[in-house]
This record gives structure tokens, sequence and C-alpha cells, in this order.
């Protein structure tokens, strides 16, 4: 059997890895983020639904050719996703119903939230939320694990399923690139009714609002992404109720990082208090008779 | 004390006979591998029906695996990105590692809180518990999409604030842990008795540290789906679900504990010493009372917890009937146990230990795929090859236990170690 002086040996040198290997298990913190970064607004009441952003995605993104060409209207009938076989293409304009049967578009693509699902998911820290406000992806770093995916409230991330040495996670990366070179996303270039604006997430939650006091009438009351998981950096304005254009319901304010921060919290409780109880049990139960049967207890030690 | 006689005699044939090297090994081989017998009729015992039906199931499944690394996931299996979690997690890491806790569960019961009475079974859980997480491995490696890269969160790149990073960290060091933990029957099987001295007093420390890793990974394994509230039926989204995991993984254990421990009475009683045989009955209506009283707090901690989140009024639906009936199931078993133990029936419990496992699996099913993502229209579950390689993989894990059930002692003490307790 084991003794008291292994137990504490054995027991201490636990302890003490628990205590510094928990340093990674620190929860996600409270979002400040920069206050200049960058974002979107699509504003569905201007949309056309003519798909040349989603040409401009597929050509900035370099992504093969689609299926059907980027001016077939029939795909409409349909309620596409983004990055799909045969939309090619990071974002996917779908066509919804209006007030008096009039069509009204959404492009749907990632919402590039300021305290992302999919960022907190990821195992690996491949998904990132970059200091200028796209949330980019590292293929270095990936292992397909696909958290990311089952987390993203707004079902965004794609998964090569049909790529064995090489599958990547797709989404829109908000042509991170582009952005760095002092460019503007692609599809907002090539928007031409100015339906995609392209901007600082702050000045664009202005100029939604003026737009919505503006037109009281044209607009409902509501920035979508302003609040929505936390704040998204794509925000949308819209004449219509959002639910109507396939806007999730259920989407709260919370920010998703905090659904899973107060587990995370137990960590480093569990981690201490469980050697301290079990081992103080162990020692409760197990004492050896003290100094005057000391000699006894050795030569037990012994015959075991 | 035995060994160093035993090296002793060892040593004094080994000088009159002076066998050679490839004698020596050979020997070895045949002592440890083909169960002393000779290579021929070791084969001739291998050729059996149910030994041939395997063989052709897991070559099946062999071929198939090879063609998901081939073609790329999409050949095998159904997941979407809507679902990009198939039968390969549900089975292998949800349901599977939940059963695993046996190892903890008993060794923690043994070694730390000093039930003897257990004694008999706790090598068995051990070996249970790590080829459960062995194979929940082997279905990870699977179902990565870059497989090759399953060391990354330990080594090169860490996601903190992700809970499938606390559970990456936490399966490897469990697994070897346990691996450590069963170590003294490879030893002894292996006659390393001084080796075997180390990994013995190695046991209290590994017990808790097995019981820290398993209390936060088997809760959260559920936990994990705490980042989908809309993809998660309200009536098992909870913010209970990381303790709720907890609790029925202990459950799991016990239940698992019960059955196989019924069944290596009737398959591996040759291999069983007769106070294992003898033991069981008496094992198994202790470990009835335990599961009768865990699963009385689940249940209870399941029924707050929908209260709690107001999600009664999902009962009028399809899914509210579905969950009807995986609650129905879960909310007798503590009854039949605590029935079972008072009127002593061993049966109707190790009977009870079966309908826990269903009930368990159908959670972690309904919870990660059978209910999940119950807003969408026609969602496919899973495809039958998925099925088909699992049921390949679970017959591989029954063969690789077989195998060491087998040679190792863990049914019995080995004849070197009688009675030390490991």
């Amino acid at each position: 059997m084991i003794s008291r002086r292994d137990f504490l040996k054995v027991g201490g040198s636990i302890v003490a890895w628990s205590i510094v290997g928990s340093e990674h298990a620190v929860a996600a913190e409270d979002f400040t983020g920069n206050p200049d970064r960058v974002g979107m607004l699509t504003d569905t009441t201007r949309c056309i639904g003519c798909r040349r952003c989603e040409a401009a995605c597929n050509k900035a993104n370099k992504l093969p050719e689609p299926k059907t060409s980027f001016e077939d209207t029939t795909v409409f009938e349909e309620k596409r996703k983004p990055y799909v076989a045969d939309v090619q293409s990071y974002t996917a304009v779908n066509r919804y119903e209006g007030e008096d049967g009039k069509p009204v578009y959404r492009k749907l693509q990632c919402m590039h939230c300021d305290e992302p699902a999919c960022v907190s998911a990821c195992p690996v820290a491949a998904m990132k939320k970059s200091k200028e406000g796209p949330v980019v992806w590292d293929e270095k770093l990936c292992i397909g694990c696909r958290y990311c995916i089952t987390a993203c409230p707004f079902y965004v991330p794609a998964f090569e399923y049909s790529s064995a040495f090489d599958p990547k996670i797709q989404k829109c990366f908000m042509c991170y690139q582009r952005i760095k070179e002092g460019l503007i996303p692609a599809c907002a270039e090539a928007c031409p009714v100015e339906a995609i604006t392209f901007g600082k997430r702050k000045d664009l939650i202005k100029m939604a609002k003026q737009r919505i006091w503006g037109e009281p009438d044209k607009y409902i009351d509501h920035v979508y992404g302003e609040e929505e998981a936390g704040g998204t950096g794509w925000m949308y304005i819209s004449g219509v109720p959002f639910e109507k254009l396939g806007f999730p319901e259920n989407i709260g304010i919370t920010s998703y990082p905090k659904l899973t921060k107060d587990f995370l919290s137990m960590v480093n409780l569990t981690l201490v208090s469980w050697p301290a109880l079990l081992g103080g049990f162990y020692l409760a139960s197990h004492q050896k008779p003290h100094a005057a049967h000391k000699e006894e207890s050795v030569k037990e030690e012994h015959k075991s | 004390m035995n060994e160093y006689a035993g090296d002793y005699i060892e040593k004094q044939i080994h000088r009159q006979d002076e066998p050679s090297n490839s004698e020596i090994i050979g020997n070895w081989v045949k002592d440890k591998i083909f169960l002393g017998l000779p290579l021929k009729e070791y084969l001739k015992t291998l050729i059996t029906p149910l030994n041939i039906f395997a063989g052709i199931i897991v070559f099946a499944g062999i071929v198939l695996i090879l063609l998901r690394f081939i073609f790329g996931l999409e050949m095998v299996t159904e997941a979407s990105n809507e679902q990009p979690w198939g039968l390969f997690l549900t089975w292998g890491l949800f349901s599977g590692v939940p059963f695993s806790a046996s190892g903890f569960v008993i060794g923690t019961a043994v070694y730390i809180f000093g039930l003897k009475k257990y004694q008999p079974i706790v090598r068995n859980a051990i070996l249970l518990g790590f080829l459960g997480y062995l194979f929940a491995v082997v279905f990870l490696m699977i179902d990565l999409g870059r497989p090759w890269r399953i060391y990354y969160p330990m080594f090169i790149s860490f996601g903190t604030a992700s809970v499938m990073f606390l559970v990456a960290w936490h399966v490897a060091l469990y697994l070897s842990v346990q691996f450590l933990e069963f170590s003294p029957s490879i030893l002894a099987w292996l006659n390393q008795g001084k080796i075997r001295k180390i990994a013995v007093s190695m046991t209290l420390g590994l017990t808790i540290f097995g019981v820290m890793l398993s209390t936060l990974h088997q809760s959260a394994l559920s936990a994990m789906f705490l980042l989908a509230p809309g993809k998660v039926h309200p009536l098992w989204y909870t913010s209970y679900l990381p303790w709720l995991a907890f609790i029925s993984a202990i459950g799991a254990a016990l239940a698992l504990m019960i059955v196989v421990s019924k069944l290596t009475t009737i398959f591996f009683k040759h291999r069983a010493s007769p106070h294992y045989l003898e033991s069981i009955d008496e094992i198994t209506l202790g470990l009835g009372t335990a599961s009768s009283f865990v699963l009385f707090t689940y249940v209870g901690l399941r029924l707050i917890s929908i209260t709690h989140e107001g999600a009664w009024k999902y009962l009028d639906s399809p899914i509210g009937g579905w969950f009807l009936v995986e609650i129905t199931l879960l909310a007798i078993l503590p009854f039949l146990y605590y029935y079972g133990v008072q009127k002593k029936k061993v049966v109707l419990i190790q009977f009870t230990g079966v309908l826990t496992i269903i009930g368990i699996f159908l959670n972690r099913f309904n919870l990660t795929l059978i209910t999940f993502n119950w807003q969408l229209p026609d969602r496919e579950l899973f495809f039958w090859k998925e099925a088909l390689v699992v049921v390949a993989v679970v017959i591989i894990e029954i063969l690789v236990y077989r195998w060491i059930v087998n040679r190792m002692p863990v049914l019995a003490d080995h004849p070197d170690f009688v009675g030390d307790g490991h």
C-alpha cells in the first residue's frame, strides 16, 4: 500500500501541477474591442437582387466557376446558403416576399460578430476576431473539428467534406486582404445601388439610424446586428420585419462566449477542490497509529 | 516476495537447458501471445463462426474508413454544414465517454474510499474505461477534418476560451492516466515485478488526478452544447447540462459494470478467479444501490432544470412526445434498482443495468443528434455507411478487450501478485 509520505509526494505535485496547468483555462473576457473596427451595413430596401455582389465575391476570392451563371435569377426559387457547391461565393442573395407581394432581397454571409461563437468554440484559435473587424480563419492551425459550425447561430461556416487532405473552413472574411491593402470589400464595391456600405462600425450605426429617422415610414425601427448576439460587424436595416427575411428569431443579445464562461470558470475550482477533498478523506480514513505504535506500523508496511 | 522465488527457479531451469535466444523469444510469444498453444493450434481456435462474422464486418468497416481518408468525409457520412457532427462523435465521444467513467468511479470507490468489496472488478473497470477513451480517440481521428493535427491543441495553438480545448486536453491526459492505472496488469503479464511496484505506488495520485479530469471533461462534453442554444431543443438545453452529464456518466459507468460483470461470468468464466465469480452477485447489489441513488439525483435535477428553463410548454409536440419516452425510461430506472436491491433480485438489477445503458445512449443521441437543429426541416441523421463503420470499430474494441482479458490478469489475480490489491 501507499504510505503517507508517498501520498504527500504524489498528491502535492498533482496539486501544484493543476494550479500551474490551470492557466490554460482562462474564461472568455468581456469584449471591449477596437473602437475603430470596421463593419458592413446592408440596406435591404435598396437591394435589387442583381447578384453582382456574388459574382464579385467569387472573383475576389478566386473561387471556382458556379454551376449556374451569376445572372441567372431562377436561383431565387430556393433559399440558398453561402458557400455550397452550386453557389461558389461566400455570399448568397435570397428573395423573400415583402408587403403587397413585392420582392425583398437579403444578402447572406458571415455576420462578423463582435464576440463570435465560432472564435470561442475553436480549440486551436484558428478562428479569430481580427483587430480590424473581420472574423478570419488560419488554415495553418485548423484541425477540422467543426465546432465553429456547430456553434455559429447563423449557420455560416462551411466545411469542405469532399476534401480528404486539405479541407477548408469556408466563409466570408470581409475581404480581409483587400481591407489591409486599403480597398473596400468586393461586394460593396460591386453593388450598383449602394445597398452595401463599408465603414467603421460606429459610423455605420449612426448612418443606419439616420436613414431610419429620415424615413420612419420606410424602415422598421431596428438595426439588426447592433445588439444581436452581443453585436455583429455586419448589420441590416429593412422595410419588412426581419423574421420575414429569414433572420433567426431565437438569437438574443447575449454574446455567445458568455454561454460557456460560467462553466469554464468552474475548472480551476474543481482542479483545486477535488485533490483537497479526496486527499483529505484518504488521509482521514487511512490514518496510521502515531509515535508509540510507529515501529509496528513500519513492520506492517513491509509485510504489505 | 513470490516473484524473486520465481526468478530464481527460472534461472535454475535455464542454466540446465541453456536455450538459444530464438527459443526464448519463441517460447515467450507462444506463452504470452498464443495462450500457450503452438501457432497452428492457436490459429485454429480463432476460426469460429462468430470470429468470421466479426472479421467480415471489420473488413467492410476498414474499407469505408480508407475511403473516408482518400475521398473525404462526404464519402461515408451524412455530415453537413447544418449538422457537422454525426454518428461518429455521437456514438464514440458523446455516448462512449460517459460509459468510460467506469475506471474513475470504481477506482475512486476502491482506492480512495477503501471499499474493498469492489476490488474484484476494479481492474476490469479501469480496462473498460481505458478502451472507451482509446476508441473515443479513434472515432475522433476518423471524424476530424485534419486528424494529423490532433495534437495541435496541446502543443501548437491554444484556444483557451473553448470548451473543446478543455475536452482535448483532458481526454489526452486521462487516456494516459488510465493507461498508467492499468499498467500493473500489463506489467504482471510481462513478469516485470520491479517496474510494477512503481506503477502500483502511483495508484492513489493517479486516481485523484483521474477524478479531477473526469469531473471536468465528462461535464464539458455536454457543456460544449451550451454554445448552441438555438439548435439544442429547449427540453434538453439547460445551464445544468454539465452537471447532468457528470451525474449521468456515473450512472452509465455503474450500469456498464453491472452488465459487463454479468457478461464476463458467462463468456470469460475460464479467465476469472473463483473469488471473482462468487463476488459478482454481492457487487451487483452494491452497484444497484449506488445506481438507484445516482439516478434519483439525476432525474430530480433534470426535472428541476426543465422547470427552471420554463421548457415544459414544448411537451405538446412530436419532439415533446419523444422526450417523454426518454424521461419516462430514465425515471423508472432508480425505482427498479431500488426494488431490485430491496428484494435482492440480482437479475432484475442486471436487467435494469441494460435499460440504463439504453436510456443514457438515448439521452446522448437526443441531445447531440436526433433533436439537434430541431427547427430545421428535413434533417438527415446518418448514413448507413457511418453506422457500419461504428459497428466495425465497436467489434474491434470488443476483440481488443477479449485479447487483453485472455492474457492479462483482469478478472483474476496474477499468480505472482495474489491479493496485493492491484
